[in-house]
């Protein structure tokens, strides 16, 4: 283990985490807002707002899977040293981190059961930039439509057909969060 | 600032609490278990509410907490002397200052704006509980979307009393899917559960949290011919004259006197600071 894997957490643990979980609260309740988020910074690629989501979320109850692009060995140094989570394949997901492009397809990770919707996957993706421009969405927590740049349409429009199930996901870059729940509904413009 | 860490709970715990949250919202109306900590307080005091709200605060917040709409009762009192203790953070009597509002069983009736988040301490979350007391059945049931029972009850309501007899945790189904139980809030409060804030529901003894996130179709249960209908005392407030607030009857003597007064007292004294009066309203000092 290199030493730089030892760095990077949070300061103040329980004030940094609170104020990133209102971050993410406040994004996952309301698709489409961006919001900042700081605290954290992972070994690259990962950005420093899904460094600061996953030591908001994930310790050692939540097994992980790191998609090619954010499969490094510094990445799962740092994850052993702050986070402690178990790394995992994508069947067995309780947060998957990476680009879309390697995370693909979605389809892989668990969706829930008809009984237990919640024992779904969250997937955190590293995009170029966060920008309220792109795909409209409607659904809950949005007044009555909102805008945001997402990397696909099809995969989310095919997720929340299967609502009650299915998979909700934390957008992050630089120091932005945005998420997108299963109950979004995308379209093209 | 005390020597507990930041909210009482220890990080673990907070970040379990708020993975459901996360959870919660991202699915309307459906119950998410979560593995709830025994809290300084009682069950049945609000410790479910008392949880999601340690995990939702921030060192910038302003916390209320109101019981039955009353910020002056021994419950609201403790848990707000509890976080700033243990959070430090600033409290607040006034809906409007308030970023955080932990309530049992009362939607203030100032409406609530997009910068607040709600938590409700909820007794029974389960809906369907006393019409079938098995978790494994009921769960059977949600995943079915097998409501029937429900709709059995009210019209039971109808037949034996000539309306839906239910009053408070009026049953209600969110965006389409869960039926859900707004916990005992009024059913006067039910239109108001389409709002602009975050609502966040916590069960400390049952276990379970859920939420209705901003502008979530909220819709109370109903029969074309009974349709749903958010009664209330037909009075005005006897302290500030309101007609549109939920009213508490207050009995005053033991020759059957009575008030009503609003049961939210925050918004009520904010409408006597502007003057408004009441038929019991002390007679005002003779302005000049």
């Amino acid at each position: 283990m290199e030493l730089r894997s030892l760095s990077g957490g949070f300061e103040n643990a329980p004030i940094d985490a609170s104020r990133a979980f209102r971050a993410v609260l406040n994004a996952m309740a309301r698709p489409g807002v961006i919001e900042p988020i700081t605290g954290a910074q992972g070994p690259a690629p990962m950005s420093s707002a899904m460094a600061t989501v996953m030591l908001t979320l994930c310790d050692p109850e939540t097994p992980i899977y790191l998609a090619a692009s954010h499969d490094t060995p510094d990445i799962r140094d740092w994850i052993a040293f702050h986070i402690g989570a178990p790394i995992v394949t994508a069947d067995k997901a309780a947060f998957a981190i990476g680009t879309w492009d390697t995370l693909c397809p979605v389809t892989q990770f668990p969706i829930g059961t008809s009984e237990y919707p919640d024992q779904s996957a969250t997937v955190i993706v590293d995009v170029e930039h966060l920008d309220q421009h792109g795909a409209t969405l409607r659904g809950p927590g949005i007044k009555d439509t909102a805008q945001l740049n997402l990397p696909d349409v099809v995969a989310f429009q095919m997720n929340a057909v299967l609502f009650p199930l299915g998979l909700d996901f934390i957008l992050t870059a630089g120091d932005q969060v945005a998420a997108l729940p299963r109950t979004t509904k995308v379209e093209v413009v | 600032m005390s020597d507990y860490n930041f909210a009482y709970l220890d990080e673990q715990t907070k970040r379990m609490i708020r993975r459901a949250i996360l959870k919660g919202v991202a699915i309307p109306g459906y119950q998410v278990p979560f593995a709830s900590r025994e809290m300084p307080m009682p069950y049945g005091w609000g410790t479910g509410g008392v949880q999601v709200s340690a995990a939702c605060l921030t060192p910038e917040d302003t916390f209320k907490v109101i019981d039955q709409g009353a910020d002056d009762t021994t419950n609201a009192v403790s848990i707000r002397k509890f976080f700033e203790f243990t959070a430090g953070v600033a409290v607040t009597e006034h809906t409007g200052e308030a970023t955080v509002i932990q309530t049992r069983h009362r939607i203030p009736e100032e409406p609530l704006r997009e910068d607040q988040i709600l938590v409700y301490q909820v007794p029974i979350p389960e809906p369907l509980r006393f019409l079938e007391p098995r978790e494994t059945e009921t769960r059977k049931m949600h995943a079915l979307e097998e409501y029937g029972l429900m709709h059995v009850k009210l019209y039971e309501d109808i037949s034996r009393h000539g309306n839906i007899a239910t009053s408070y945790a009026y049953p209600v189904k969110v965006e389409g899917r869960y039926v859900m139980d707004p916990s005992p809030i009024p059913k006067f409060d039910n239109p108001k559960l389409e709002m602009a804030a975050i609502q966040l529901f916590g069960a400390g003894r049952e276990q379970r949290i859920y939420a209705i996130p901003p502008y979530t179709q909220v819709i109370s249960l109903d029969f074309e011919d009974y349709p749903f209908d958010p009664s209330k005392a037909d009075h005005p407030c006897d302290l500030c004259g309101a007609e549109h607030t939920y009213l508490d009857e207050v009995i005053i003597d033991d020759a059957g006197g009575r008030m009503f007064v609003c049961s939210d007292t925050d918004y009520c004294a904010g409408r006597q600071a502007d003057g408004h009066r009441g038929r019991l309203s002390p007679i005002q000092e003779a302005a000049e």
